[in-house]
């Protein structure tokens, strides 16, 4: 019995089908390319998730030694000292991401709504797309020189605002693209509905268009915020560091130097002391949760419901 | 409606009237959609809008609340007399003009919340005062839904069926009692069975509403239209531009047609 070849459709057109052909799998170069292909992807797949585990496993394994009640309550030890910890720096990074996300949040929905309702065809709306996406490649070193001369400079003093800052010119772009993305997804027939139901523009954005696109824009949150949670290098020149809580004794030191985890990993893991090295991991492990948990939050709300 | 409105009273209108439209000219840019086309629309009764794809019976039927404004470009020369006013009057905001002349559209267009909140979509908007529970349900019992959903009323509307959701739509339509429903090919997207529900609730509608139907389905116009209206393209002038062939009494539209162009397309000569 002669097995069909159907690699080469012109020779089985030449020679007559079989009257029993076999069916069954044939090792040839087709197959073998498409053997090799796969398995190609498959191993490409695979790599691109060691680094987040080995990251995740080596920052369980050093950091998760140190990782106890006192490293969340204390402030950062001095040179021999032993133990304390980063809860200040913990603060300090919810507090900037805060202030971040009341300035990049409200403005960066706003714009989308501009950019995907009111003047999608518009030059502004042009110019702020491409203003947004060259943005989302700035690197994060110029978003703190940014803060610098706008917030420390004019204000005179290292902050948490200009932190805040400085993070929000980073979350921005990532908002109002993915929240324009995410009202465009909108489909125009249910924007029709509430038009026909006797919507002003203004209803239809508010009633339809932002509560149907709310699961993706939240997302979108979430990416921004994860990624200004973990930003080191704009900080540096914005709040730079303290060894101080920002809230203390009843008083509030805004204007003054500010801790953040992303500081104090870069800070500590420089340093020749075994104590301010396992804090530095400690902290790292802590970062990565902290992006973890948000990254799935946003998982969670994210659940497209059109 | 809006004070502003401009107050025309059609003098030769029967009293029975509630839209008289008179569609001159309906320009999509440079693209003349529609041309010479008068409708008069009767109270609670069905008015059926049939013809061959592209003849703008869709067109004529968006353009009657404004939707059409939407699109860029759309030009409108004629009137739209609704109850005496001109809905293309001076004045007139399109808006005010769609919380009186309803909109159901051909795909199912469910808003992504519950059951419920569609429904009471439309009252919200008009801060209506009442029980809205009362008002959803009668819409939901008018759109005869009521008995399949009223056990899951905070359900999304999105996890209907197809039927379900069109006769949602209706009752989110009907919730604020419009003079004047449009249906544009209500039941183009839905199977047979669902089709003869929204046929029967559209018979049952024109009780206490207004109804003009675009349908391309010529059984569809003779089992619920009182009245038809047969559009045609106009290919002669390079372009294509649809125009009213005849319109009458439905019965006589489709066995006593004025116009051979009509028995032509009801024979299916033609499509």
């Amino acid at each position: 019995m002669s097995a069909v070849n159907l690699a080469h459709p012109a020779n089985a057109l030449n020679t007559p089908l079989p009257a029993t052909p076999s069916l069954q799998h044939q090792i040839e170069g087709r197959a073998l390319r498409s053997i090799l292909l796969t398995s190609l992807a498959w191993v490409s797949a695979l790599l691109a998730s060691v680094p987040l585990f080995s990251v995740l496993y080596m920052l369980i394994t050093r950091g998760g030694t140190r990782l106890n009640l006192e490293v969340f309550t204390e402030l950062p030890p001095a040179g021999f000292e032993l133990g304390g910890g980063f809860g200040n720096a913990l603060v300090g990074t919810f507090v900037m991401v805060g202030i971040a996300a009341a300035i990049a949040i409200p403005v960066g929905i706003m714009a989308a709504v501009f950019l995907a309702e009111l003047g999608p065809y518009s030059r502004l709306a042009a110019l702020a797309r491409f203003a947004a996406k060259t943005l989302t490649g700035l690197p994060s070193i110029l978003a703190g020189v940014f803060a610098y001369a706008m917030v420390v400079l004019t204000t005179g003093t290292y902050s948490a605002p200009a932190g805040g800052v400085a993070l929000a010119v980073l979350m921005l772009p990532i908002v109002v693209l993915t929240a324009e993305e995410a009202m465009k997804m909108v489909p125009k027939i249910m924007k029709d509905a509430a038009y026909g139901m006797g919507s002003t523009h203004t209803q239809v954005i508010l009633k339809v268009v932002l509560p149907t696109a709310m699961p993706a824009i939240l997302t979108g949150v979430m990416l921004a915020v994860a990624r200004a949670a973990g930003e080191t290098a704009p900080l540096l020149f914005t709040a730079l560091f303290s060894n101080y809580w920002i809230y203390d004794a009843g008083h509030v030191a805004a204007m003054s130097p500010t801790a953040s985890l992303a500081v104090l990993i870069y800070n500590f893991s420089g340093m020749p002391f075994d104590n301010q090295l396992e804090l530095a991991w400690a902290a790292s492990l802590v970062l990565v949760l902290i992006v973890l948990v948000v990254n799935i939050v946003s998982r969670i709300f994210g659940k497209p419901r059109i | 409606m809006s004070a502003t409105m401009q107050q025309h009273a059609p003098a030769a209108a029967p009293a029975s009237l509630v839209m008289d439209c008179k569609l001159d000219k309906i320009f999509y840019g440079d693209f003349m959609a529609v041309r010479d086309s008068h409708v008069p629309i009767e109270k609670n009764k069905i008015t059926g809008f049939i013809g061959p794809s592209g003849c703008g019976k869709s067109t004529v039927l968006r353009s009657l609340n404004r939707m059409n404004d939407l699109v860029q470009n759309f030009r409108f020369d004629g009137h739209v007399h609704f109850l005496g006013q001109d809905v293309y009057g001076k004045g007139v905001d399109p808006v005010v003009v769609r919380r009186y002349i309803g909109m159901v559209f051909q795909q199912p267009n469910p808003f992504s919340m519950s059951i419920f909140d569609n429904v009471a979509f439309g009252l919200r908007l008009n801060r209506y005062k009442g029980d809205l529970g009362d008002r959803v349900k009668h819409a939901l019992q008018g759109s005869a839904l009521w008995d399949e959903v009223k056990d899951k009323l905070k359900v999304s509307g999105l996890a209907l069926s197809g039927g379900q959701q069109q006769r949602l739509c209706i009752a989110r339509a009907i919730a604020t009692e419009p003079e004047v429903l449009l249906m544009d090919e209500p039941c183009s997207a839905l199977d047979p069975i669902a089709t003869r529900r929204v046929e029967e609730l559209m018979v049952e509608l024109k009780k206490n509403f207004t109804i003009a139907l675009v349908t391309h389905n010529m059984h569809q116009a003779t089992r619920v239209a009182d009245t038809t209206a047969f559009f045609s393209v106009d290919i002669s002038q390079g372009s294509r531009t649809g125009y009213l062939v005849e319109m009458g009494p439905t019965d006589q539209v489709f066995n006593h047609s004025r116009e051979k162009l009509t028995r032509d397309y009801i024979s299916g000569q033609f499509s």
